[in-house]
């Protein structure tokens, strides 16, 4: 929808401004009204949009599976029941195929991690505009002006879902690392190998880095994925609305587009959860 | 992209959603997972040992059969040789039966010749004598010639 008074750049620009609720030295605690005012408000600073649909959509993911849960039989089971152990039954089997200790954390770790960035990658393939025209409608209501009411959907294409996630399972790693091989064996499994005693510093930069690419990998892979397939959609609907050739081909790509994301935004949620739990089974070895 | 409290607001609830897949809904499935799991071992176990029970049956009634089968030759066999036995006897007694009314008829028809003869003879005789006693006319003594006629009679 590139109306006249707005160019494209405004558009993806406004496309790309999180709903942020920040404190302003002159306005006081406010939402920011473009996207300088948000860099403003600094690390203080609450990304609203991307924290509601998110924990919106966790809760979603937690009761419809707590009320499975609370119904399960052993006999014959229902729809719901069987399309819930289903994916019980598949995220199991991945942590049983690599995780070789013994924690009970893990595989329900898994399941939150793989249900839940999947129904945040699947936000991406409501129409981009639909839901921040629909909210800067009803704040209109409120007088506020739609053009400065920033509303992102999908919150795994906001870097600090990511990085959140990935830095918790991160300091996961970290507790079970050092609780399994003790701060000694921890600190020398970063400093020992692979040149020996006599290479430590250089042992610790290789060690370190590979350490710290873990969190790294995690949060940027799946962010990079779902910013790119996003930014194609905003891109898509830049051709809508210039003439019929324009827009028909726009629906096309957006049909095409949407089918293949079908495809990456499952593989993104799969990805995560199997890193999450390889990390996991390389913190409990303890033979290195 | 900001970097802000964004970040470690979506931790904590990480923290929190996991905690609760962890507690409120990995266990009750899982255990209703393994529970069907054991249920379905439990049953295949079952039909196995109901598979091999009905072998053992069919075998059982095999034996059962054939063993039937046995007897019941072994008994039409001791019939047909009773029967055999029984007619053999009926054949004799009927035989002997026979025999004994034919020899009995024989021995009657026997006795009644000799009696018809004997009477037959007497009856001659005495119409021998009254012949005789017509022809001679008082001239023969009945009482004298009785020897005479006696010996004539039993030439005839």
């Amino acid at each position: 929808m590139a109306t006249a008074e707005l160019t494209a750049s405004d558009y993806i620009q406004h496309h790309l401004t999180n709903l942020t609720l920040g404190w302003l030295p002159d306005k006081g605690l406010v939402f920011a009204h473009n996207a300088e005012e948000a860099a403003a408000m600094g690390f203080w600073a609450l990304h609203v949009d991307s924290l509601l649909w998110s924990i919106g959509l966790g809760v979603l993911f937690l009761i419809g599976f707590r009320k499975v849960a609370d119904s399960v039989t052993s006999g014959v089971p229902g729809q719901a029941q069987n399309f819930i152990e289903w994916i019980i039954d598949f995220v199991n089997e991945n942590v049983r195929g690599s995780f070789s200790a013994k924690n009970d954390m893990v595989a329900p770790l898994a399941l939150t991690i793989f249900a839940w960035v999947f129904l945040m990658n699947l936000m991406d393939l409501v129409p981009v505009d639909l839901i921040p025209w629909a909210f800067g409608q009803f704040m209109g209501l409120f007088g506020a002006d739609p053009h400065h009411v920033f509303m992102r959907v999908v919150p795994t294409t906001d870097p600090n879902i990511t990085f959140g996630m990935a830095i918790a399972v991160f300091f996961l790693v970290l507790y079970y690392s050092v609780k399994i091989k003790g701060v000694g064996g921890f600190v020398g499994e970063l400093t020992l190998h692979p040149f020996g005693k006599f290479g430590l510093p250089a042992n610790l930069i290789l060690e370190g880095i590979s350490l710290l690419s873990k969190p790294l990998s995690l949060s940027l892979r799946l962010f990079g994925n779902m910013y790119a397939g996003e930014m194609i959609f905003i891109l898509i609907a830049l051709m809508y609305g210039h003439n019929i050739v324009l827009s028909l081909g726009g629906g096309v790509l957006q049909l095409a587009w949407a089918i293949f994301h079908i495809l990456i935004i499952t593989l993104q949620a799969f990805i995560f959860m199997v890193l999450t739990i390889v990390y996991l089974d390389m913190a409990h070895q303890t033979d290195h | 992209m900001n970097i802000n409290l964004t970040l470690i607001s979506q931790m904590i609830a990480f923290a929190v959603f996991v905690a609760f897949c962890m507690k409120y809904v990995w266990p009750p499935i899982m255990k209703a997972l393994d529970e069907r799991a054991t249920k379905i071992a439990e049953g295949l176990a079952a039909a196995e040992r109901g598979q091999q029970e009905q072998e053992i049956g069919r075998q059982k009634a095999l034996e059962e059969m054939k063993a039937a089968k046995e007897k019941a030759a072994e008994i039409v066999a001791q019939a047909q040789k009773r029967y055999n036995e029984v007619m053999d006897e009926a054949k004799r007694d009927a035989q002997g039966e026979a025999d004994r009314i034919r020899n009995a008829a024989h021995a009657e028809i026997e006795q009644e010749t000799n009696r018809a003869r004997e009477e037959l003879r007497e009856r001659m005789a005495t119409l021998a004598v009254a012949a005789a006693e017509k022809v001679l006319e008082k001239e023969v003594d009945a009482s004298a010639h009785k020897a005479l006629l006696d010996s004539f009679a039993k030439q005839l």
